[in-house]
């Protein structure tokens, strides 16, 4: 390998890479989890179809525009590297071949669509959320990305590079954006049948804890990873993750003692993903007591905003708006208080003699990634609606999506009354033996 | 003959047994039920959002006796299924024509 190839960094990158990988099967039980019984498949199949579309999408030509050099002003990356052309067994980027950052980067770019799908739970058409999927990575997740992540001395993206904001791991490309997305995306399929009336009671909350757990398990690769490097800023990045973590849940724990009276494991796990969203711009910048502090603020904010669907009458389901639009933007705008300037960056926020200056760009990062995926998602869902249609019928809906969509449901319940079962399945033996004999027959 | 029917809660199902046993009760049906009465269910919290839960388990005993055992046979079972709490249950008795034994075919009081 070239000089400057680190063996122990890339063997890092890698592991964190396949930690993040496992955030997207993560999500999809935690969704899944949060949905009735009747369109939990989909639930899950949403997260899953992503981890297929973007990846292909990502060799073709996601990597090149997220990636690729500038193609002008910091907007967007060329076309130099599509289908990964050019990209030999020795090109490194930093200490890693450039082949691991790529890996890395593309389960960010898979797992933010996925997060989206929380908003539209329950009824959107399946051909009609893998086409957004496809568009919305496209036109949003890789110049998005390209503005954050894209470093080339002061002539990279023109968020992160250009101006200095500050994002670590994703809370502006990741979690705001997916956020703002998943609002679009809520208001233009209109609400649930039912919605404010009927019960619509998580089916599983084990599923829920088991995919927070994961994703909780993951965040270690998506912010400790995004130091690039087994050094000590992965480290600080590592440690600021789980205790903001922690604190978050408490927080929000707390909130719900509070306002009703019971602590609930739904608002654990929910508090554990709060917290995760809200560190992940900051983890790379803040200190451990700087990480508690926003983790306890999200968890209390997060757990409070939920209710907002409720009082502004959008039905975002799963709460994406909640928990990811306002865990990101509590992170983005928390370091422009809490940046200490010695961790990772060197620039310092207002608790640490910097000034308002760095919580100017933050809000800049802020406004300009949530208007920016607003739109253009309101845009993308509005001409799907419009065209091939976003919404299942309402037969459909009624009914349980998984059957419609899917052709299959998440659970047997057959075995629920034993004797009635034996029947069943007697007579459906007799069915199937009759229906051999009778293709043998013609 | 008089059907007694006692919908308890769950947890009193076993005192109420060991009592009918003392007072010679020599068989009883025993049904997993749910419902409610005033108190109309609990609640439950989903991410700050509250469920009213109508429904809650109950147990529903049924017991054949002979006209003169049964009003002590009501004061037996309400005095075990009782914990002062609300939610305890309701026990009725409505009158019966006919009991068979399937096994011998006796009828009436002789088949209890």
């Amino acid at each position: 390998m070239p000089d400057g190839f680190s063996a122990g960094d890339t063997a890092f990158v890698f592991i964190c890479a396949a930690l993040v990988m496992l955030m997207t099967p993560g999500l999809a039980f935690f969704y899944g989890g949060m949905v009735r019984v009747k369109s939990t498949l989909n639930m899950l199949v949403m997260s899953f179809v992503s981890l297929a579309i973007v990846s292909v999408l990502w060799v073709l030509y996601g990597y090149s525009l997220s990636f690729g050099p500038d193609a002008g002003a910091g907007l967007i990356g060329n076309l130099d590297y599509l289908g990964m052309r050019g990209i030999d067994l020795n090109a490194i980027t930093g200490t890693i071949p450039v082949t691991a950052f790529a890996a890395f980067q593309l389960m960010f770019a898979i797992i933010t669509p996925a997060l989206i799908s929380g908003a539209i739970a329950d009824r959107a058409k399946f051909t009609a959320w893998s086409l957004f999927v496809a568009l919305w990575v496209t036109v949003v997740y890789f110049p998005v990305a390209h503005w954050v992540f894209f470093f080339d001395g002061g002539n990279g993206g023109w968020l992160g590079d250009r101006n200095g904001v500050i994002d670590f791991a994703g809370g502006t490309a990741v979690h705001i954006n997916a956020g703002a997305a998943g609002l679009a995306l809520a208001l233009v399929l209109g609400k649930r049948i039912g919605f404010k009336k009927d019960p619509m009671r998580p089916h599983s909350l084990p599923l829920v804890m088991l995919g927070s757990g994961l994703l909780w398990f993951g965040w270690f690769g998506f912010n400790a990873g995004s130091a690039l490097a087994a050094n000590g800023v992965a480290g600080m990045a590592f440690m600021n993750t789980q205790v903001a973590t922690a604190a978050a849940v408490l927080g929000w724990l707390a909130y719900e003692k509070i306002k009703h009276g019971a602590f609930t494991s739904l608002g654990a796990a929910s508090g554990a993903v709060a917290g995760l969203v809200a560190i992940t711009p900051a983890c790379g910048s803040v200190s451990m007591l700087g990480a508690i502090a926003i983790g306890l603020i999200a968890g209390a904010v997060c757990a409070a905003a939920i209710s907002l669907k409720y009082k502004l009458g959008f039905d975002d389901s799963l709460d994406v708006v909640g928990v990811h639009l306002v865990g990101g933007i509590i992170g983005s705008l928390l370091i422009g208080f809490f940046a200490t300037g010695h961790v990772g960056q060197t620039a310092s926020g207002l608790f640490y003699g910097g000034g308002v200056t760095q919580l100017g760009k933050q809000a800049l990062g802020v406004v300009v990634v949530l208007v920016y995926s607003f739109v253009l998602s309101w845009l993308l869902g509005t001409a799907i609606q419009k065209t091939i249609g976003f919404r299942v019928s309402e037969d459909v809906e009624v009914a349980g999506i998984d059957q419609a969509e899917h052709a299959e449901s998440a659970y047997d319940f057959t075995a629920v009354g034993a004797s009635i079962a034996r029947a069943v399945s007697a007579t459906a033996t007799v069915s199937t033996v009759t229906a051999e004999k009778t293709e043998v027959d013609a | 003959m008089k059907l007694i029917t006692a919908v308890i809660k769950p947890h009193r199902l076993d005192e109420v047994k060991e009592a009918l046993q003392a007072f010679g009760v020599h068989g009883l049906t025993v049904t997993e039920a749910s419902g409610y009465g005033r108190q109309r269910g609990h609640t439950e919290v989903y991410r700050g959002a509250e469920y009213t839960v109508d429904l809650v388990p109950k147990v529903r005993i049924e017991i054949l006796v002979d006209d003169e055992d049964a009003e002590q046979l009501i004061d037996v079972v309400v005095k075990a299924a009782r914990t002062g709490k609300i939610g305890d249950g309701k026990v009725w008795s409505v009158p019966v024509d006919t009991a068979v034994r399937v096994r011998t075919g006796e009828r009436g009081p002789d088949a209890l």
